[in-house]
């Protein structure tokens, strides 16, 4: 596993790919590279993050946009290949705007930008993204997002909790998500988005390292 | 070619909560307007558009709408076209 690489993508208006990459590289010791989102050559990454930030600027919607880019054209061969997918933030919103994971996120019901550390349940082991070392079950993560609220129709959330894809749900929901979610996997569990940071929770002397399993777990087949 | 002038209307669909909506609908009562029952913020996209023919065009926006302009998730569309 010496070469394991991660590919950070980059898109026009991605703001978490420095932090992303310097927590793997900084705190992890995981090589990473980044990948320009007009590059489908995934063929030298092990595991992708799609960082936070404005892709495009979040016109029309956010997400809708880098969609359409070749890179997360190439991504569909990606995850059905097995490999890893973390979306954070920006990232989540992407993989639901391009059918990787359902429902989609839509403004917060107070309408604030929320700028907070949030305590998370962890829901479901599935992909193992946030199997910890001390076991705990509640998590400290730092969100920040004007459009985190997840929704998502009645059946769809019924497939959501039957199928044990809701990873993660805020503690006290700071933003109206539907049953609180702030993190889904698919049906494999090799695809992970969430609204919460990990990458900004790495390090103690920065508040926290409850981010730092959820990075590491990268590595995991 | 034919070149119609496509209006698309995009709304969030009535289940969804409408904050920036909600919020303008207060202030819309602080301004003194009385009556209103309802107000909801969509999103109108205007397309000048080539095509054989009304079917063709009304092809390639129902596309658009489908797969760019809305996410059908959480929005509905309907658009209005006219020959130019």
């Amino acid at each position: 596993m010496d070469n394991f690489t991660v590919g950070v993508v980059v898109f026009p208006g991605s703001n978490c790919d420095r932090d992303v990459s310097w927590a793997l590289e900084g705190c992890l010791d995981i090589r990473t590279k980044y990948l320009w989102h007009e590059s489908s050559d995934l063929s030298d990454v092990d595991a992708i993050v799609l960082p936070g930030g404005f892709s495009y600027g979040d016109y029309l919607r956010c997400g809708a946009i880098a969609r359409f880019s070749p890179l997360i054209n190439a991504l569909d061969e990606f995850v059905k290949s097995g490999k890893r997918v973390l979306g954070i933030c920006n990232g989540f919103q992407i993989l639901t705007e391009s059918g990787f994971l359902p429902g989609a996120l839509v403004a917060n019901k107070n309408l604030n930008f929320i700028c907070d550390d949030v305590e998370l349940d962890i829901v479901s082991s599935k992909g193992g993204w946030f199997n910890n070392v001390d076991e705990k079950q509640t998590i400290k993560l730092p969100i920040a997002h004007g459009e985190g609220r997840y929704h998502c129709d009645s059946d769809t959330l019924k497939k959501l909790v039957d199928n044990e894809l809701i990873a993660l749900r805020y503690k006290n929901n700071p933003n109206g998500s539907s049953f609180d979610i702030a993190g889904i996997t698919n049906e494999k569990g090799n695809v992970l988005g969430l609204m919460p940071h990990p990458e900004r929770a790495c390090d103690e002397t920065i508040g926290g390292t409850d981010g730092l399993f959820t990075l590491k777990s990268l590595m995991l087949k | 070619m034919d070149q119609f002038a496509v209006k698309v209307f995009v709304r969030l669909r009535p289940s969804v909560l409408d904050p920036a909506g909600e919020a303008t609908k207060s202030a819309s009562i602080k301004l003194g307007a009385e009556g209103i029952k309802s107000l909801r913020i969509g999103k109108m996209i205007e397309v000048k558009i080539e095509g054989n023919g009304e079917n063709e065009v009304r092809g390639k926006i129902d596309l658009l709408c489908d797969r760019l302009f809305a996410n059908t998730v959480i929005e509905d569309y309907e658009y209005s076209l006219e020959k130019l």
